[in-house]
């Protein structure tokens, strides 16, 4: 029964996925709204879960004299005991996501600049990612490079100014917009239906039972 | 609350709202401003392919919208139970709009509406005040239920000829023939990279992405995870799986405990091993870079969801040498997968690895069901484009209105 009954429940409720999607009548429609509140749910129950093997794993590793990455697991826990604290007891109560609130001064003068610090770290990686995939060791990579130049001189100002004597249409904002408006949306698109019945596939895997490696097995 | 205000003038009533705002020593002049013509022929009728509960209203414009005194500016819809009313307001249109959907209508309950021309009459020295000329009362409409979305007819022709296919070649691969599958070198490499990491006597580290148990995504990576941890069982190797939902981590632990078991070898499997780092999207990326420089893993397989973070993670695996997978059905992030990784699954692959992997012969009788679909498409496609290059000749348009029964391309959208 371990592994019929979630088996079961996954084959109803994609069925019945499958069927509000042609039947907009009750209780079709709204069943997948009740499925969904259902999800969020769990879910909401499961993040305590996390939350304590967060804490566990991190006082294991803060604990752990020889762990050399101590320090971190004390950060991890000191910084989540914080941000539970005030915003559970220090920030008006349900309140706390207010503008003003001591959660909101910890989330918006410590979360966020963290959080864009990761994000900024993007363009570095861009760079050093492009350095590796633009190097023309085969026909095929000399073929992206071409394609990247063209593209990236195309989309600045000082592209056209280079080719502004050639007839409109031949000029590097043209040869771009060209690139990205033909071959690469039909790449895409090529990349796209493949996953659109990659998709179709799997779910019906899954939703046949046929599939069932998810539940812990073969 | 609309409280009607009757004026008679040029013959035609008058509606203000919110009479009790408006001084009376105005009312005198509200009463020598030329009323616009109401909108005409209003009526109600059920909106299509929903599950009750909304009426399509239609009406044509005032005489005075946009011609004439040009001085309606918008439109005030109201409903009644009743073709004598009282009328409510519930909801407005602008002006040059002739149609208002009343989304929050009792589907079977008789309604009768009017829309009521909305002009602003200047007073002395006061705020313009609204005057209101409704038309007349719409025929009873009701909101009902369908049974079949007619929208999405082609839709669902294309979902049975889709899953035809599929048990089709399911059904060919259990009889046992013999289903030719061409090689995918990213899911070939997984003992190679697992091997190299047990050489090494260094970490494997699978990131099953960033959402939850809801992305059919994650479960092929939860699916792919138990193959890898089966052979990294079968290697003695050490396998760590961070995860950013606290679902997927109680997944993967189910996945990787029978896979360690089914490998003989129960007693090597952790649980700890398995462990949540955080739902916010750069804090995972931080706290996986940050095992990442300490730890130096041999092996890292990055098989789910990935957004931005997918070019953090990469790149940081890159920079240490580790050998990586990767395998996502996120277009925007295959290129930084491609640039950074050694192998990636593109999109269909990263569906199909759990019956490459299996070779299970049901499983692999879906993948020629998936590839029937493409041909269909395919040449679906090239009918379109012979269709299309007719009509633009025969024609002489491109324009996709103009070529009629050339263009196909309507065929195919679903509602």
């Amino acid at each position: 029964m371990r592994r019929e009954i979630p088996t079961f429940i996954a084959f109803f409720v994609g069925i019945v996925c499958i069927i509000q999607f042609f039947i907009p009548h009750r209780p079709f429609g709204t069943l997948v709204d009740t499925f969904s509140d259902w999800f969020s749910i769990v879910q909401a129950f499961a993040i305590w879960l996390g939350a304590l093997n967060l804490i566990k794993i991190s006082m294991q590793k803060s604990l752990a004299r020889k762990a050399r990455d101590r320090w971190y697991g004390f950060v991890v826990v000191l910084a989540f005991l914080l941000i539970v604290i005030v915003g559970f007891f220090f920030s008006g109560g349900r309140q706390f996501q207010l503008v003003g609130t001591r959660f909101d001064y910890l989330y918006v003068n410590i979360y966020t600049p963290l959080a864009s610090t990761m994000f900024a770290l993007l363009a570095f990686f861009v760079a050093s990612a492009s350095y590796r995939a633009f190097r023309a060791r085969s026909w095929e990579a000399t073929l992206l490079l071409l394609a990247a130049f063209l593209v990236m001189l195309g989309r600045v100002p000082v592209g056209d100014q280079l080719t502004h004597w050639l007839r409109e249409g031949f000029r590097l904002s043209d040869i771009a917009s060209w690139i990205m408006t033909y071959p690469q949306v039909a790449g895409q698109r090529a990349i796209m239906i493949g996953i659109a019945l990659g998709v179709a596939s799997a779910s019906l895997r899954l939703i046949l039972g046929l599939e069932r490696s998810y539940l812990g097995g073969e | 609350m609309a409280v009607v205000l009757l004026a008679t003038v040029i013959g035609t009533p008058i509606l203000a709202v919110g009479q009790s705002e408006v001084p009376a020593a105005l009312a005198p002049t509200i009463a020598q401003v030329p009323p616009p013509h109401p909108p005409r022929d209003v009526r109600g009728s059920d909106s299509p392919n929903d599950a009750g509960g909304s009426i399509a209203i239609t009406w044509i414009k005032s005489l005075d919208d946009g011609a004439g005194l040009n001085s309606v500016t918008a439109y005030k819809i109201l409903r009644a139970t009743s073709p004598t009313g009282p009328f409510d307001t519930i909801g407005a249109a602008a002006a040059g709009q002739t149609s208002f959907t009343d989304a929050v209508a009792r589907t079977s309950t008789p309604y009768y509406y009017e829309v009521a021309a909305v002009a602003l009459v200047p007073t002395l020295g006061g705020e313009p005040v609204p005057l209101l000329v409704p038309s007349d009362p719409s025929p009873v409409a009701h909101a009902k239920a369908q049974w079949f979305h007619a929208g999405r007819l082609n839709a669902l022709i294309a979902v049975i000829i889709l899953c035809s296919a599929i048990l089709y070649f399911i059904t060919q691969a259990k009889s046992g023939r013999s289903l030719f599958i061409r090689k995918i070198a990213g899911l070939e490499a997984v003992d190679e990279a697992v091997g190299r990491a047990t050489e090494m006597g260094k970490k494997i580290f699978y990131i099953p992405g960033t959402q939850d148990m809801d992305e059919v995504q994650t479960l092929a990576g939860i699916t792919i995870l138990g193959r890898v941890a089966k052979v990294a069982a079968d290697y003695e190797a050490d396998l760590q799986v961070p995860v950013a939902r606290s679902l997927v981590m109680v997944t993967c632990r189910e996945v990787v405990k029978e896979a360690y078991l089914n490998a003989g070898r129960p007693d090597a499997y952790k649980e700890d091993k398995i462990f949540y780092l955080t739902d916010d999207q750069f804090g995972y990326a931080a706290g996986i870079d940050g095992l990442v420089m300490r730890d130096k893993p041999a092996t890292m397989f990055y098989m789910g969801a990935f957004y931005a973070e997918a070019l953090i993670l990469s790149e940081t695996g890159n920079s240490i040498g580790a050998m990586q997978i990767a395998g996502t059905a996120m277009p925007a992030q295959l290129p930084f997968f491609v640039a950074a990784c050694d192998y990636t699954l593109i999109g269909e692959e990263l569906f199909a690895a759990s019956a490459y992997l299996s070779k299970e012969p049901k499983l692999l009788g879906s993948l020629k069901g998936q590839d029937a679909g493409k041909a269909i498409i395919l040449v679906t496609i090239l009918i379109g484009i012979i269709l299309t290059s007719i009509g633009a000749l025969s024609l002489q348009t491109n324009d996709p209105e103009k070529l009629g029964f050339y263009n196909i391309a309507p065929w195919f959208e679903v509602q």
